[in-house]
């Protein structure tokens, strides 16, 4: 199986096989504009992608974060400074003014 | 056809600092925002910040953070702000206010906080280049800038604020003088005995104090600071002053449209903070209370905006006759802090004091006859503020002598605060009583709904104990277990996943989940120390461990802020060949990384991108090194001294000794980090006295000290026993790391560990030294398997291929290199280019 996520409305880009994504950890791609994404896959191999970039700190790091759950909800917690990021919505679980972006993903 | 119009009545509001603001709000909780026109006034170039916090710029805070008004607060209630704006003229009769920019405004209701302004005394040069004072943003920008070209500078006034200005000057580098008037620093707030407390405690922190001494003139060459000549004749050669000897009323604009100011200054206002013309309200630091008193602090400013902004809702009476004057505060890293009546001036009272003048802890508390306690001061030590402000009028649980006493001696008494009364004050400076606190479950939440907490912050350690979650001992959301209940679980039940322990062990509603970020690498640990016995894999990225590891360890390497990695090989005992150092040389240079020695006695590689690190390592494997898993929750260094075969004290051979012990203990998981010390004499000059376990030699052998720490709360090592020869000394560190390792609760050092540790030390001697357990066998083969087992993590990611993957910055291009991980030169060397991080990040955002 191969994931892909879409960087833009209608766009649809190959990222990686899904084999290479560890439950839990994830994983950075370059997207076609120079900006990056994070890969992340959960437990029971649900797939999400949210923006690379920690708003708090600017570094291109969340996919280097532990992914986790808080009622039923995946989330993953910047390697930086820990704060927590909904994979679903992307809004930051620390500060209510802060999100990132959500990019979708499928597996094919 | 005419309509009437229809009169919408407005207040304006001038001055927007803290106190503005927290009316503003008060006034939008009244509703009154949504039947009012109102208008507010700035004068300062950006909107209310936390003046409280200020000096915490110097730390790093942006002044956006510092900023008190919620993103869309003014648009939401139709606030109408004019920043840079400052009111020139009031009209009473006319009911208007004119401002700087031309503006005219009429008002129906005038609210003035004009706050203060820093008292400069009319010495001859104060006006000079280099002079300045500390109240705004602004001052701090000039400051900092000014500095650059200073070495030393000087603070005029030892209270509060000065000292404060004092700590960023030294913060900033400078050599730093404060010249106190009064006998003693702080004369406000504590008393001579505090005073004295705090001047040896500050001397010996490398400022110089003046006491009993005034300025007499600003010495100036081509108009810029030179110096200071003080009134008792002696100069002081400085390059830039700050005066902060106080601060006076801005009550000018009041004056000029003749409301009564008091003699010595002060908008004098009524209980409802009304002044002398009805329409018109003063609050904050420029008014003078109904008591006589002008305050200076914030949280007397919050309890009359909130009165008058309840006046003018018609919501009720609501007044102001005074507040305490309470302060707690860090200075410089020392605790020191007031209430009550901290003086003693109530008839009839009584002092109890504890004073060690070695340590610089200074406890007073005054109590009446019936043994209420009125107020104190505490220099040094300030822990039990929290508890004792709020128990001020009423008598304590136990006798005031128990309550100043420190841990350690005699029968210490600390007060839980649970043993306070629903009403007592928690949090000074926004007035909330323990039961609203009560009402709330989690920290966030207290703050948000009761603003506890939010200002100077000194209350949050008792807010902390009083919520529910206090009471849970669990380790995080995910399980109600301790770390070290959980190593139980895992040991005897021999569990090898995280996945089995979460889906068994989990809270019911963690169950079949993923986990957090505390659990996780908690669990990864706990696997790891255990591998051997319940027969995990010893490598801690195979499998599912590689998911629970926090990005150091899985990437075997130190995360730095702007994405890159540092890499630190291992250098046993600090000892290393010239051919080593060449080698770790010319990887630094082919890489481009930045060098530096680190407080560990071995060599940081910093700024390697992770695709980069296996390259570094192959090198670096070939020539003999191995990870000094700087990254990993485990054994960092031991340190050594030169020792006897080179050092004319020293009595035992330390080098050989600490590498044997690093060779030994390297790869160790443990709850945090482990470091140690070996010394060749007791000139001690390894610190092994700071260490977790840290080895002294003796004429016969060695002595082993345990549950040291350096860092942020230092704390000696304590004996644990003596002439061990090194058969004997070896077994004893076995049994201590594997007993810690076992009973600790995550991030928990040896220090605090031990702190905890029911029975203290002699238990620890029970278990360890005597084998009160039964244990040790047990503790000991633990600690053989891992010696065992030990294998180098880099040498076995380089030796498989599968391993290696991980490496890459992008998956999909694993060639590309991460072009957000740039760099500038900076001393020859390279520094993160934090440009490219920072545009649109949450901290610099404008
Ligand atoms: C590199 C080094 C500073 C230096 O340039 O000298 C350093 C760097 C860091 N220290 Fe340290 N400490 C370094 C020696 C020390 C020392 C001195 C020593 O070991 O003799 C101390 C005081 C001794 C002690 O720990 O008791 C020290 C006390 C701390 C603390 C406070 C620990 C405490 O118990 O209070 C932390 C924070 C923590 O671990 O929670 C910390 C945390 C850190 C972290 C891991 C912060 C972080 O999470 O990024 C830094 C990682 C640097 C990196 O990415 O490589 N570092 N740190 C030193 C590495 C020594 C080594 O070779 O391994
Ligand atoms: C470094 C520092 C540390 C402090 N630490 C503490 C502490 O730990 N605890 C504590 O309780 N207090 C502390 N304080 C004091 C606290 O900051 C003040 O008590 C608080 O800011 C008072 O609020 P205010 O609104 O009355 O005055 P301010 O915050 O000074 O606001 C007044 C505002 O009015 C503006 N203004 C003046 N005249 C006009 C005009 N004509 N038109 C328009 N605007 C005008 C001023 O520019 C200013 O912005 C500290 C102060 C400083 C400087
Ligand atoms: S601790 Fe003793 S043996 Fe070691 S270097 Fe210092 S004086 Fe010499
Ligand atoms: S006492 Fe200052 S924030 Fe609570």
């Amino acid at each position: 199986m191969k994931l892909e996520l879409s960087p833009s409305p209608d766009a649809w880009m190959a990222v990686c096989d899904d084999s290479r994504l560890t439950p839990g950890r994830g994983v950075a791609a370059l997207l076609p504009d120079g900006r990056q994404a994070a890969l992340f896959k959960d437990r029971s191999g649900r797939a999400y992608a949210i923006e690379n970039r920690d708003p708090f700190t600017g570094a291109q790091v969340l996919s280097r974060g532990l992914l986790g759950s808080a009622g039923g909800r995946p989330f993953v917690a910047s390697p930086l400074l820990k704060q927590r990021f909904d994979l679903e919505t992307g809004r930051c679980l620390d500060d209510e003014d802060v999100s990132v972006t959500v990019y979708p993903v499928r597996a094919v | 056809m005419s309509t009437m119009p229809v009169h919408t009545p407005t207040v304006v509001l001038v001055g927007h600092g803290m106190v503005g603001q927290r009316f503003l709000e008060a006034l939008a909780d009244h509703g009154v925002t949504e039947r009012a026109r109102v208008v507010v006034l700035c004068e300062e170039p950006r909107p209310a910040y936390d003046r409280v916090q200020l000096t915490s710029y110097f730390s790093g805070r942006t002044p956006d953070d510092l900023s008190m008004v919620e993103a869309g607060f003014m648009e939401k209630h139709g606030i109408e702000l004019y920043v840079g704006d400052p009111a020139e003229t009031i009209d009473r009769a006319a009911r208007t206010v004119t401002a700087r920019s031309g503006q005219v405004f009429p008002y129906d209701t005038l609210v003035l906080a004009t706050g203060s302004y820093p008292f400069v005394p009319p010495v001859p040069g104060k006006d000079a280049r280099g002079c300045f004072v500390y109240r705004t943003i602004e001052d701090l920008l000039a400051i900092e800038e000014y500095a650059k070209t200073a070495t030393t500078g000087a603070v005029v006034g030892g209270g509060l604020l000065g000292l404060e200005a004092a700590g960023a000057l030294k913060g900033l580098g400078l050599g730093t003088h404060v010249v106190e008037f009064a006998p003693r620093l702080m004369p406000v707030q504590v008393d001579e005995g505090g005073g004295a407390a705090l001047l040896r405690t500050i001397e010996q922190m490398g400022l110089s104090v003046h006491t009993g001494t005034g300025t007499q003139e600003v010495l100036t060459e081509d108009g810029a600071v030179i110096g200071m000549r003080l009134s008792d004749g002696s100069e002081l050669p400085v390059d830039m002053v700050v005066f902060s000897a106080g601060v006076r009323p801005r009550d000018q604009l009041a004056r000029d449209c003749g409301l009564t100011v008091g003699e010595r200054g002060g908008i004098a206002v009524d209980e409802q903070c009304r002044t002398s013309d009805p329409a018109v309200y003063a609050i904050g630091e420029c008014a003078l209370a109904s008591d006589g008193r002008v305050y200076g602090l914030v949280a007397p400013g919050y309890e009359m905006a909130q009165t008058v902004a309840a006046t003018i809702a018609a919501a009720g009476e609501r007044s102001f006759s005074g507040a305490d004057m309470s302060t707690k505060l860090k200075l410089l890293g020392v605790d020191v802090a007031s209430f009550g009546d901290a003086h003693g001036t109530a008839e009839g009272c009584l002092d109890v004091v504890y004073s060690d003048s070695r340590s610089g802890v200074y406890k007073k508390l005054v109590v009446d006859r019936d043994g209420v306690l009125l107020g104190g001061v505490l220099v040094g030590d300030a822990d039990s503020y929290g508890m004792l402000r709020p128990l001020t009028g009423s008598v304590p649980p136990v006798s005031p002598e128990q309550l100043v006493l420190p841990a350690g001696a005699g029968a210490p008494v600390v007060l839980g605060p649970s043993s306070l009364p629903d009403d007592a004050v928690i949090c000074s400076c926004h007035n909330v009583t323990k039961h609203a606190i009560t009402q709330c479950t989690t920290l966030p939440e207290v703050k948000k709904c009761t603003k506890a907490g939010t200002g100077c912050g000194s209350c949050v350690k008792v807010i902390e104990k009083l919520l529910p979650a206090a009471t849970d001992k669990g380790l995080c959301g995910c399980f109600s277990y301790t770390r070290s209940e959980l190593y139980e679980i895992t040991r005897t039940l021999r569990l090898t996943s995280f996945a089995e322990l979460i889906d068994s062990h989990g809270r019911p509603e963690a169950r079949g989940g993923d986990g957090c970020e505390v659990c996780k690498p908690t669990v990864g640990s706990i696997l790891a120390s255990l591998a051997p016995i319940i027969k995990a894999s010893g490598y801690i990225l195979d499998g599912e461990q590689a998911s629970l590891q926090d990005t150091n360890d899985h990437f075997l390497a130190n995360l730095q802020r702007n994405g890159s990695y540092s890499v630190v090989p291992r250098i046993p005992g600090g000892e290393i060949t010239p051919e080593k150092l060449i080698v770790i040389g010319e990887v630094a240079r082919d890489f481009g990384l930045y060098t530096k020695i680190t407080g560990g006695q071995r060599i940081d590689l910093f700024g390697a991108r992770v695709d980069q690190l296996p390259a570094i390592w192959t090198r670096l494997v070939d020539a003999g090194f191995e990870s000094g898993h700087a990254y990993g929750k485990s054994l960092r260094t031991v340190k050594s001294c030169v020792g006897q075969t080179w050092c004319r004290y020293g009595v035992q051979d330390s080098v050989k000794m600490a590498i044997q012990l690093e060779l030994r203990y390297r790869g160790l998981r443990s709850p945090h980090k482990l470091k140690s010390a070996v010394s060749g004499c007791a000139r001690e000059c390894a610190e092994a006295q700071s260490k977790d376990f840290g080895v002294i030699a003796t004429a016969s052998g060695w002595n082993l000290y345990v549950g040291g720490n350096g860092g942020a709360t230092p704390r000696h090592a304590d004996l644990l026993a003596q002439d061990l020869s090194d058969a004997e000394l070896v077994r004893l560190i076995d049994r201590f790391l594997m007993f810690y390792i076992r009973t600790a609760d995550r991030l928990e050092r040896t220090s605090t560990w031990l702190e905890r540790l029911e029975g203290g030390l002699e238990h620890l001697k029970d278990v360890v030294v005597h084998d009160s357990l039964g244990l040790c066998d047990e503790l000991e083969a633990l600690m053989a398997a891992h010696v065992d087992d030990y294998q180098d993590e880099w040498a076995q990611t380089l030796d498989d291929p599968d391993r290696l993957r991980r490496f890459v910055s992008f998956v999909n291009a694993p060639d590309a290199p991460d072009p957000s991980v740039k760099f500038v030169p900076e001393r020859d060397q390279i520094k993160p280019d934090l440009t490219v991080l920072t545009i649109g990040t949450r901290l610099e955002r404008v």
